[in-house]
């Protein structure tokens, strides 16, 4: 009897052991590719590092970036930063309309931060500064605009995972998504902490 | 039940506190930069060695506060991939700018 109940509460420990370890090596996983994406932006900020000079005759950092506009984008993709991280606590907390509502909130500000990119990639181009211009502006484009379809390729993952979330609900399947989103997103907040020191701020000195 | 939600993920998840201290760190280290090149009155030199440490901090402050990085989780994989990646970016950067700088100087181009 005693060895029977010490039996079945090691099969369940094991299990809950099993189904621990299997989310957990998703995120692992996740992890790995989110460093792997690390080195592709490292590539891109040393290529970016040794065009910025080149300028071709064309303008330099200091004549095109608009310091305010990209405070504001700042501040929208720190901020949407913050309320995934509201929702990872509601999901913890299995309040499926909370985690529904600051991802909405969440997308809205990562739709906010891409709509001042778009308008700041146009405003440029329609100028006759494109990435065609110079070196310093192709290796610009190619580093601000890579960062910018990460964060377009999350909102789609966002949008699919409020879907999921009125579809499905918060289960097994879908807690790691949000989980691995949720990896995803800060992750591209912390590339954008080096995109506005480095391409920005220094851009203009 | 909760107990087992918990430990889905392995590791901590934070908590309001934890998030609103990040955000509040994380603000004050993107106010302070701006600042200092929007307002102008520094020089070069003060503003780079400035901002570069802010942003470090920054970058921190949000693997800590948000990511929940630490030595624990995973048996410290994740943080020790971080390490490693955070090596090889130092070589891939740092060696770029190197060998670019020294034939840019050796070539003697303009510009």
């Amino acid at each position: 009897m005693t060895t029977q109940t010490v039996n079945q509460h090691d099969a369940h420990a094991h299990d809950g052991h099993e189904h621990h370890d299997a989310s957990g090596m998703k995120l692992f996983g996740f992890w790995v590719y989110l460093m792997s994406d690390l080195v592709i932006f490292g590539s891109l900020f040393a290529t970016y590092a040794v065009l910025m000079k080149g300028t071709a005759g064309g303008p330099s950092g200091a004549d095109i970036f608009e310091l305010p506009l990209i405070l504001v984008s700042t501040f929208l993709l720190l901020f949407s930063s913050f309320t995934y991280g509201m929702a990872v606590l509601a999901m913890h907390a299995d309040r499926v309309a909370q985690v529904k509502g600051w991802l909405v909130i969440t997308f809205l500000l990562g739709a906010g931060f891409i709509g001042l990119e778009i308008y700041e990639f146009h405003h440029l181009i329609a100028e006759g500064f494109g990435p065609d211009r110079s070196a310093f502006l192709s290796s610009f484009f190619t580093l601000v605009g890579t960062h910018g379809l990460h964060v377009t390729f999350g909102l789609i993952w966002m949008l699919v995972m409020i879907v999921q979330l009125f579809t499905k609900g918060l289960n097994d399947k879908t807690r790691p998504r949000i989980m691995c989103l949720s990896l995803f997103w800060h992750f591209l907040d912390i590339v954008w902490i080096c995109v506005f020191t480095f391409v920005y701020l220094m851009g203009v000195l | 039940m909760s107990d087992a939600h918990a430990s889905h993920d392995g590791g901590n998840h934070g908590s309001v506190k934890s998030y609103v201290i990040g955000l509040i760190l994380s603000l004050v280290l993107t106010i302070i930069p701006f600042w200092m090149v929007m307002s102008g009155g520094f020089s070069n030199m003060a503003i780079v060695l400035t901002i570069s440490i802010m942003a470090i901090c920054q970058v921190l402050v949000q693997l800590i506060m948000f990511m929940h990085l630490d030595f624990k989780t995973e048996e410290g994989w994740n943080a020790g991939s971080f390490i490693f990646t955070a090596l090889i970016l130092v070589i891939l950067v740092g060696g770029s700018l190197w060998i670019m700088q020294n034939l840019h100087a050796n070539m003697m181009l303009g510009g």
